[in-house]
């Protein structure tokens, strides 16, 4: 697929997040990916994003093939045992979805339907290791497949994450269990974000780093005190606080090309996370010089 | 109500090069202590072993500390202690002695019965293949909110969980302990771990006829 040998050719790539509605109605995210159509690589769709009950990723994917839209299936381990995982993985490349992103998961408490059972069966490396195994044509206890499902396996990494090292530790067994590209949480610290590079350097994977579009201070401030490893300058806070509300997307857009700008250089491309914003993404691209 | 069983043979004989001194206890009455497979176990094996100690409820941590005292000096030649306990007493020890290597020889099961009377449940959720060889003495089925096994979540910020600021991160607290016990590169401490739930099961009974997995 064209996101896969893009990526691996070493060519800057682009990828969107794409979070299904909380019920049926999706044809208007639909729509809106289809405008992004020639600037974005691929779009990942997210699963059950913060542990809240939407509508599944797998399908959500499966439309975007349908529309000639490349997905990345995020597929994590908060509410599904192996069982389910597995088959998840196998109904995925049946349905023609051949990306992966494998994650752990938030935790249930932290979603809408906080009583539910926290699964955790697998988690983010487990789970890479069993996709593998699929891919090899052996589900986890080493039973033959009847046919082999390729995938491009990618995983997450958080470049701000203090303390840093088991971060990376766990980054290296993420790619010994099978991860080909990493996406990043949301970078806004360019020098701290060159560090994190010249560590993972040596690992020779693909990095997209993360772009997540300031909706105003507020949401600036509230992510420096609760989301681990975001580390938003207060510059960047001064400005958001400053610009009015109308005026707010364009200073949004125009803090998130100056640190595609930076990435340029660092990494192997950007994964925008618009949350709600994705009708700025074209502007976002455009004022990067995409 | 819990059991304690001895690891394979293989695994105790390979923690029995590091020169270790070896604590059993003989802790709580509601416990089982496989005390006879013990002995079978290091016998012939008395040169590698430093010493050994036979002591109670470990998992009391003030006892624990005056019971150390006793054999700090022989504790200090040593290259490891291999604790024979219950999850707990292991963690106990580890918490302790944070400059030591603190190894489970056990893996403790539950039985049914007594669930709920005991406080120290708290901290081993008696799986039935104890992890703390891998974590420096911190059971990451307990200490971490989603029980991961291959490191954290990503999920903590300013050290603890994501489902509380009070709670620490578990992960943070297992990294901290290895480092703090020199463990260079902690990626070579551990394979990719992943929980056998059918050793709970089959010690409930279930799956008796069932041959496949494991």
């Amino acid at each position: 697929m064209a996101f896969a040998k893009k990526i691996q050719s070493g060519e800057f790539t682009i990828t969107s997040e794409i979070g299904p509605p909380k019920g049926v109605e999706i044809e208007g995210i639909l729509k809106e990916a289809e405008t992004l159509k020639d600037k974005v690589d691929a779009f990942n769709v997210t699963d059950l994003q913060s542990s809240v009950m939407k509508l599944g990723s797998l399908a959500t994917c499966r439309l975007l093939v349908e529309r000639g839209l490349e997905p990345i299936f995020q597929i994590t381990c908060r509410d599904r045992n192996r069982l389910a995982l597995q088959s998840d993985l196998l109904s995925a490349y049946v349905l023609g979805i051949r990306n992966v992103l494998v994650l752990t998961g938030d935790h249930t408490v932290l979603g809408d339907h906080p009583q539910a059972k926290p699964v955790f069966d697998l988690d983010s490396i487990s789970l890479l290791k069993a996709a593998t195994g699929l891919m090899e044509g052996k589900d986890m206890v080493g039973n033959e497949l009847v046919g082999k499902p390729e995938f491009l396996l990618g995983a997450v990494v958080n470049p701000g994450a203090d303390p840093l090292e088991p971060q990376i530790i766990k980054m290296e067994k993420k790619i010994e269990a099978g991860a080909k590209f990493f996406q990043t949480q949301a970078i806004y610290d360019l020098k701290s974000f060159e560090n994190f590079m010249n560590i993972v350097g040596k690992f020779n994977v693909p990095v997209l780093g993360g772009i997540v579009l300031l909706k105003s201070a507020g949401m600036a401030k509230f992510m420096n005190e609760k989301v681990a490893g975001i580390n938003v300058p207060d510059k960047y806070i001064t400005m958001m606080a400053e610009a009015n509300k109308e005026d707010r997307p364009k200073v949004s857009i125009q803090i998130a090309a100056e640190l595609i700008k930076g990435m340029k250089g660092l990494c192997q491309g950007i994964h925008i996370m618009p949350l709600g914003w994705e009708k700025h993404v074209p502007s976002v691209l455009e004022n990067s010089g995409f | 109500m819990l059991i304690t069983k001895l690891k394979n043979k293989e695994e105790i004989l390979l923690l029995l090069e590091k020169k270790p001194f070896i604590i059993k206890c003989f802790g709580c009455k509601e416990v089982y202590f496989p005390e006879d497979e013990i002995e079978e176990l290091l016998k012939g094996n008395e040169s590698k072993i430093i010493g050994v100690a036979r002591l109670d409820y470990l998992c009391r941590e003030e006892f624990s500390k005056l019971y150390l005292t006793r054999y700090s000096s022989q504790i200090k030649k040593s290259g490891a202690i291999i604790v024979f306990s219950c999850g707990v007493g292991v963690q106990v020890l580890a918490k302790l002695c944070i400059d030591k290597k603190v190894l489970a020889g056990c893996d403790t099961y539950s039985l049914d019965g007594f669930q709920g009377l005991s406080v120290q449940n708290a901290n081993c959720e008696q799986c039935g293949e104890c992890y703390l060889n891998y974590t420096g003495g911190i059971c990451p089925l307990t200490a971490c909110s989603k029980g991961l096994l291959n490191g954290p979540c990503g999920g903590a910020k300013n050290g603890k969980c994501e489902v509380s600021p009070e709670m620490d991160c578990g992960w943070e607290l297992i990294y901290k302990r290895l480092k703090g016990l020199k463990i260079e590169n902690v990626t070579k401490e551990s394979k990719v771990l992943i929980r056998n739930y059918k050793r709970i099961l089959d010690e409930l009974g279930y799956n008796k006829n069932n041959i496949k997995g494991e």
